[in-house]
């Protein structure tokens, strides 16, 4: 007896291998037997040596990383349709892997009595699980076989730094881009602007001829050797050096250099006689290399589905828990890192504004707030964000609003999608109150900084701190203007925003002891982002304001530029500055550890050298928040 | 017994009896250690002595695991019968759907959600439904103790002034932010399922120790 539940499993299962080999009434049948389960982040679907479930598992929705115990390195991430921990229970062996939620996830849990009889029934799921099982025999989980293991995936991308990666196949494009001999070099060099790509293969019947790269085009076009009219015979080399598929990185990296080309066409037996299968370029090689942010950046570059972009964030965390364990500057660190958060969330915009239906009615920024704002985003948080748009006339205005809402909605889905939280406070673009024209956005912040209550307060605090990352920047400049002219002329605005800066309960109790949290569901916890980072950032954008410096966003900078402006009070920002970073990384390192926004700290799992530290952070926040409690004269304000 | 007592208990059938016997029990007080009954109910309108119920679905979740099969899908013979909402539900009255009497949607359904907590979206509607159906049928009301995802959603937002909060939380609204696909709306165990999904994030945001914790 189906119901509309195991309808949709089956709907969901019959685009995955093996599924895809049922019919339909097996799928049925076997969904009816599903169990879903829904997994927390970081909680254990199934450990290693652990005896074998019952059942099997396919992601459904959210990510499991699978990694040898107690490492930290994940060997592979699992996403929507992938199969896992089937082997184990087919050998009859236990797990040789922890499975863990990489992120909230929905795993349909597949009873392995029900799938086996089916598996031996039907051909083509026998074929399917002896053709992935029979291929690994070294490591089940390898890479390798990723593609028949956990269902389709070329697209996914793998920046493992396991140290065998050298041995290891390697990922090359299938996407063929291809012309033949007779093309035009005008209509070529167009075709792979098009794609984007580096080179294009001359083929005829499928067979390889010869390559035209972006030197080729360089040296034989552009230096007028050849009209852009001339064939693609006339320009290509030829004749072709091609290799068999499944090259491991290093014989690519070998093959490359040996015949010092920079593409590498892969045939089905690695002659010219038989068909091309893919082309392997140096792009591939760096990507699969990894852990380098220039290569990273590129990827994030070429992306143009959010879910691709989801795989390339994977990468962006391993670079971060790299740098941390080589404790590398968190100044530097900050700055690779928000570059890449900046640029993921530009990308984002890119496609969204790619799917919209019509182009922008007109110019437009995108504002990135709060802490991707101020370069301090290390870790996946909250996205806060804006739009400003250009003023248009009366009875535009809806219209174009919409417009833009429309495409923040969709902004703010993909980067949900590609690990950042939608903003609890729902301060982000798609919210009607964060999507205004330049003329509004002025009027909206006057109204704050005139009427400067504990909201108003709140909102200038979150806005103040933005950032452009997509779009026109003058309008942020106009704005940012007309912010710095208007509190020139209320200073009481300062005052306001110094109290808000010292609202945050202070980091440690009479004793010097840490202040936790009283109640609700972190209760004993130490709230980092609260008592201790807020404060320190919150009193470097009052006094920064106070210079009416912009364009200085970073908390760590803004102190480094006060002590220069301030000399008789430099050892004071320049420890504010240490602690912001400091602060920052540990809670990064919390964060990383514990697969969160590390804002909350369990103060018994510290080791005592770690509380001295962050204990010696709190002497400076409590300076910096006597200073400015004296300085903008806060006690005068009713208190 | 008291005189005027309307009810006359000795006149309730067995299954009413075994469906009270369970409340005797207590619920385990570790949230992972209970079993919520989520359910919605697809009805011909909003008015409890006009409207009757067309379909009950509900789904079993204990320990963030939801056994398919135990799923629960009633459809219900109609004597009052609106053709405007059948828009909406697909549901109509001669429809091929195998249907049951309302009191044996009943007695199943009073089988299957023993004394668990139920939960769903705007919960308290499809209780009274069930409640108003019970009372045609001479039966008392629910017992079970009951959970609103619209009310556990709103405790994950955060509390400010700042941006104006939404009144009001549709299933749509919740799926959307969950992204949870809405391909099933309007059909009721499509939606219990869409709002087992809801809880469950919702549950995770919250992170309740205790039954107490939620139930408050």
């Amino acid at each position: 007896m189906k119901n509309t539940i195991s309808e949709r499993i089956a709907d969901f299962l019959k685009n995955y291998p093996p599924f895809n080999a049922m019919d339909a009434r097996q799928l049925e049948q076997l969904s009816l037997e599903v169990t879903i389960i829904h997994k927390e982040t970081n909680t254990i679907v199934f450990g290693q040596g652990e005896s074998p479930h019952n059942n099997f598992y396919v992601v459904n929705k959210g990510a499991v990383a699978l990694s040898k115990a107690g490492s930290s390195q994940i060997l592979d991430i699992c996403d929507e349709g992938d199969v896992f921990g089937l082997r184990p229970l087919l050998a009859n062996e236990s797990y040789k892997l922890e499975a863990k939620a990489y992120e909230e996830t929905i795993l349909y849990a597949i009873p392995i009595k029900d799938f086996k009889p089916l598996a031996l029934e039907n051909k083509r799921i026998g074929n399917f699980l002896i053709e992935s099982f029979a291929s690994n025999t070294g490591n089940p989980y390898s890479i390798k076989h990723r593609g028949k293991l956990y269902g389709e995936s070329s697209e996914s991308n793998q920046y493992s730094s396991d140290k065998m990666l050298d041995l290891q196949p390697i990922k090359y494009s299938t996407k063929l881009i291809t012309c033949t001999e007779g093309t035009q070099i005008k209509t070529i060099a167009n075709k792979m602007t098009k794609h984007n790509v580096g080179c294009m293969l001359v083929v005829r019947n499928d067979l390889p001829l010869g390559i035209i790269t972006d030197k080729d085009i360089r040296k034989k076009v552009a230096t007028g050797l050849h009209p852009i009219t001339a064939s693609a015979q006339s320009v290509m080399s030829s004749p072709i050096i091609t290799y068999p598929k499944g090259l491991t990185l290093a014989q690519s990296q070998m093959a490359m250099m040996k015949s010092d080309i920079s593409h590498l066409v892969l045939t089905e037996d690695g002659t010219t006689d038989t068909k091309v299968v893919g082309i392997l370029s140096k792009h591939d090689i760096m990507v699969a290399v990894g852990n380098n942010p220039a290569v990273l950046l590129r990827a994030i570059k070429r992306a143009t589905k959010a879910k691709r972009l989801r795989g390339i964030r994977h990468g962006i965390m391993n670079l971060l828990q790299g740098y941390l364990e080589q404790n590398i500057p968190l100044g530097l660190v900050s700055k690779i890192i928000s570059e890449l958060n900046d640029a993921s969330t530009k990308q984002v915009v890119k496609i969204a504004l790619s799917k919209m239906d019509k182009e922008p009615p007109v110019k437009f920024t995108w504002l990135s707030m709060g802490s991707q704002g101020r370069g301090e985003q290390l870790l996946n948080t909250d996205q806060d964000n804006a739009i400003i748009f250009e003023d248009v006339p009366e009875e535009n205005l809806e219209t174009t609003r919409n417009y833009f809402l429309k495409l923040s909605e969709r902004i703010s889905k993909m980067l949900n999608t590609i690990g950042f939280e939608y903003c609890p406070a729902d301060m982000m673009a798609s919210n009607p109150s964060w999507c205004h024209s330049l003329s509004e956005w002025k009027k909206v912040t006057t109204h704050w900084i005139h009427n400067p209550g504990p909201d108003e307060i709140l909102l200038s605090s979150i806005f103040f701190d933005y950032n452009v990352t997509y779009g026109d920047k003058a309008l942020a400049d106009e704005l940012s203007q007309s912010i710095f002219d208007n509190v020139q002329g209320y200073p009481l605005f300062f005052t306001h925003l110094a109290s808000g800066a010292l609202q945050n309960p202070s980091p440690s109790g009479f004793f010097r002891d840490f202040l936790v949290e009283q109640d609700g569901e972190h209760k004993d916890f130490f709230d980092l982002k609260l008592r201790a980072l807020m404060p320190i950032i919150d009193a470097a954008r009052v006094l920064i304001l106070s210079h009416s410096i912009k364009s200085i966003n970073n908390t760590a900078e803004r102190y480094e530029k006060l002590a220069e402006l301030e000399p008789n009070n430099k050892e004071l920002y320049l420890a504010c500055s240490y602690a912001s970073k400091a602060l920052l990384k540990f809670r990064t390192r919390q964060g990383l550890l514990h697969n969160d926004s590390g804002r909350y700290i369990a103060l018994d799992k510290l080791n005592k050298e770690e509380k001295i530290k962050l204990k010696r952070t709190f002497k400076t926040v409590k300076e910096i928040q006597s200073l400015i409690e004296v300085r903008f004269q806060v006690k005068n304000l009713l208190r | 017994m008291w005189p005027f007592s309307k009810k006359k208990p000795l006149e309730l059938p067995d299954f009413w009896w075994e469906y009270e016997a369970h409340f005797n029990e207590k619920l385990p007080e570790g949230v992972h250690e209970n079993t919520f009954v989520v359910l919605d109910t697809e009805t011909t309108g909003f008015s409890l002595t006009k409207d009757r119920m067309l379909c009950i679905g509900a789904l079993k979740l204990l320990d963030n695991n939801i056994v398919v099969k135990e799923s629960f899908e009633v459809y219900i013979q109609q004597e009052h019968y609106d053709s405007e909402s059948a828009e909406i539900h697909g549901i109509l009255k001669h429809s091929k759907k195998n249907t049951i009497s309302e009191l044996d949607a009943l007695k199943q359904f009073l089988v299957y959600a023993k004394n668990y907590v139920l939960v769903g979206h705007h919960v308290m509607f499809d209780v009274n439904m069930i409640n108003a159906a019970l009372k045609r049928n001479g039966l008392p009301k629910l017992k079970n103790k009951t959970l609103d995802t619209e009310s556990l959603y709103i405790r994950t937002l955060l509390i400010s002034s700042v941006v104006q909060k939404k009144e009001r939380y549709s299933l749509d609204d919740l799926a959307k932010k969950f992204s949870i696909s809405r391909k099933d709306r309007h059909t009721a165990l499509g939606d219990a399922f869409i709002t087992a999904i809801a809880f469950l994030r919702t549950i995770e945001k919250l992170k309740p120790q205790k039954m107490k914790d939620l139930l408050r």
